[in-house]
């Protein structure tokens, strides 16, 4: 068999004004080469027997209910979100500082992005008490500072590893009702506190590689008298 | 109380307005009673007005409005740069600089270190006290 041709993707009729193709019908005709096809076949153009309808796969029953006004069908949704531009100056082994919430103030390392948009974050724990967390970029200042990351495997953290489980809703009965509802605190799975302590230990040796780092990440940052946000370099 | 820095051909002056903020340049020519002609090694001569120039105690010997090459072999000649870094205002503007550029790491190593020297001192200050009270 000769070898196989690359496909034509331009049309061999290139247009001059929109609607009005430079080549007329007989130009075309001799373009295309239908005289060759003709000539291949014996005088006339090849011409296939139509192939026998398959028997329809399933027989489609009328439906019952016609509803009175035609109802349009949504355009399918095919958007898939991206997780949030991660910025600049934010990469793994940034030290940040946290702006909102219960760890205002600290400062954290960041590990990575997860599909969510959100940053994986760790104090670690036992320099300055945050634990593997998720975090916004927006309640975020990224420092200059960076630690080194690489003996670090996150590959298993992700929004799923992060989720509250659902509590079981237990009907209370009426004398129940008035009890109060003794709050079990949820002890940490000991599997998440192993996640923390490896995380952690690789991190740790990275941090007490650099002089005066482990203090820098065990103190909180605050605004002092004089100080300029826009004018401070991070 | 007479004036010691004088506007005149050759004064060096730091530009204290402007794009050209904090930019150290000569004083070529005076124009009118507002504007002089300026001029640096790195920059495009050009007209500034007085009000935008701090004078230096620097002066530098130089005919009026020199081509560039004078110019620069005039200031290296008077050794404006050295003479600059090293009078006390040129070393503030340097320290100010460097304390801009800190970065939150680098300031907080800074507080470490006064703490620590502070903490030397008054060790010192103590022990002469101990001594002298007796």
């Amino acid at each position: 068999m000769a070898p196989t041709k690359k496909e034509r993707t331009a049309s061999r009729n290139p247009s001059l004004v929109r609607g009005i193709g430079k080549f007329s019908r007989s130009k075309m005709y001799h373009k295309r080469g239908i005289w060759a096809i003709k000539a291949k076949h014996g005088g006339s153009f090849p011409h296939h027997e139509p192939k026998p309808a398959s028997a329809p796969t399933a027989a489609v029953k009328p439906p019952k209910f016609y509803p009175a006004d035609d109802v349009k069908t949504p355009i399918p949704n095919r958007r898939k979100p991206k997780p949030t531009k991660l910025r600049a100056s934010i990469t793994p082994g940034t030290v940040l500082i946290l702006l909102a919430g219960r760890f205002m103030g600290k400062r954290v390392v960041f590990l990575k992005q997860l599909p969510s948009g959100l940053l994986l974050v760790t104090g670690p724990f036992k320099i300055n008490g945050v634990p593997l967390r998720r975090v916004n970029q927006a309640y975020v200042i990224a420092t200059s500072t960076k630690v080194d990351i690489s003996g670090v495997n996150v590959d298993k953290f992700d929004d799923k590893y992060f989720t509250k489980e659902k509590k079981k809703t237990t009907k209370k009965g009426e004398g129940e009702f008035f009890e109060t509802d003794k709050e079990e605190t949820k002890a940490l799975p000991q599997e998440k506190k192993d996640d923390q302590k490896a995380v952690d230990s690789q991190l740790i040796k990275a941090i007490e590689a650099v002089e005066d780092l482990k203090v820098y990440l065990g103190a909180r940052f605050s605004l002092r008298s004089g100080m300029k946000p826009h004018e401070l370099k991070f | 109380m007479p004036f010691k820095r004088y506007v005149e051909i050759g004064r060096v002056a730091l530009v204290n307005y402007g794009k050209e903020y904090g930019r150290l340049v000569v004083i070529v020519d005076v124009i009118d009673q507002n504007r002089a002609l300026v001029d640096a090694p790195d920059m495009v001569r050009g007209q500034m007005n007085f009000k935008r120039l701090s004078l230096t105690d620097i002066r530098i010997d130089i005919p009026r409005v020199p081509k560039k090459k004078t110019l620069i072999a005039a200031m290296e000649a008077a050794d404006v740069k050295n003479k600059w870094e090293n009078s006390s205002w040129g070393r503030k503007l340097i320290v100010q600089k460097r304390r801009a550029s800190l970065n939150d790491f680098d300031k907080f190593k800074v507080m470490l270190a006064k703490i620590k020297r502070g903490g030397a001192i008054r060790q010192e200050l103590a022990k002469l006290k101990k001594e002298t009270a007796v």
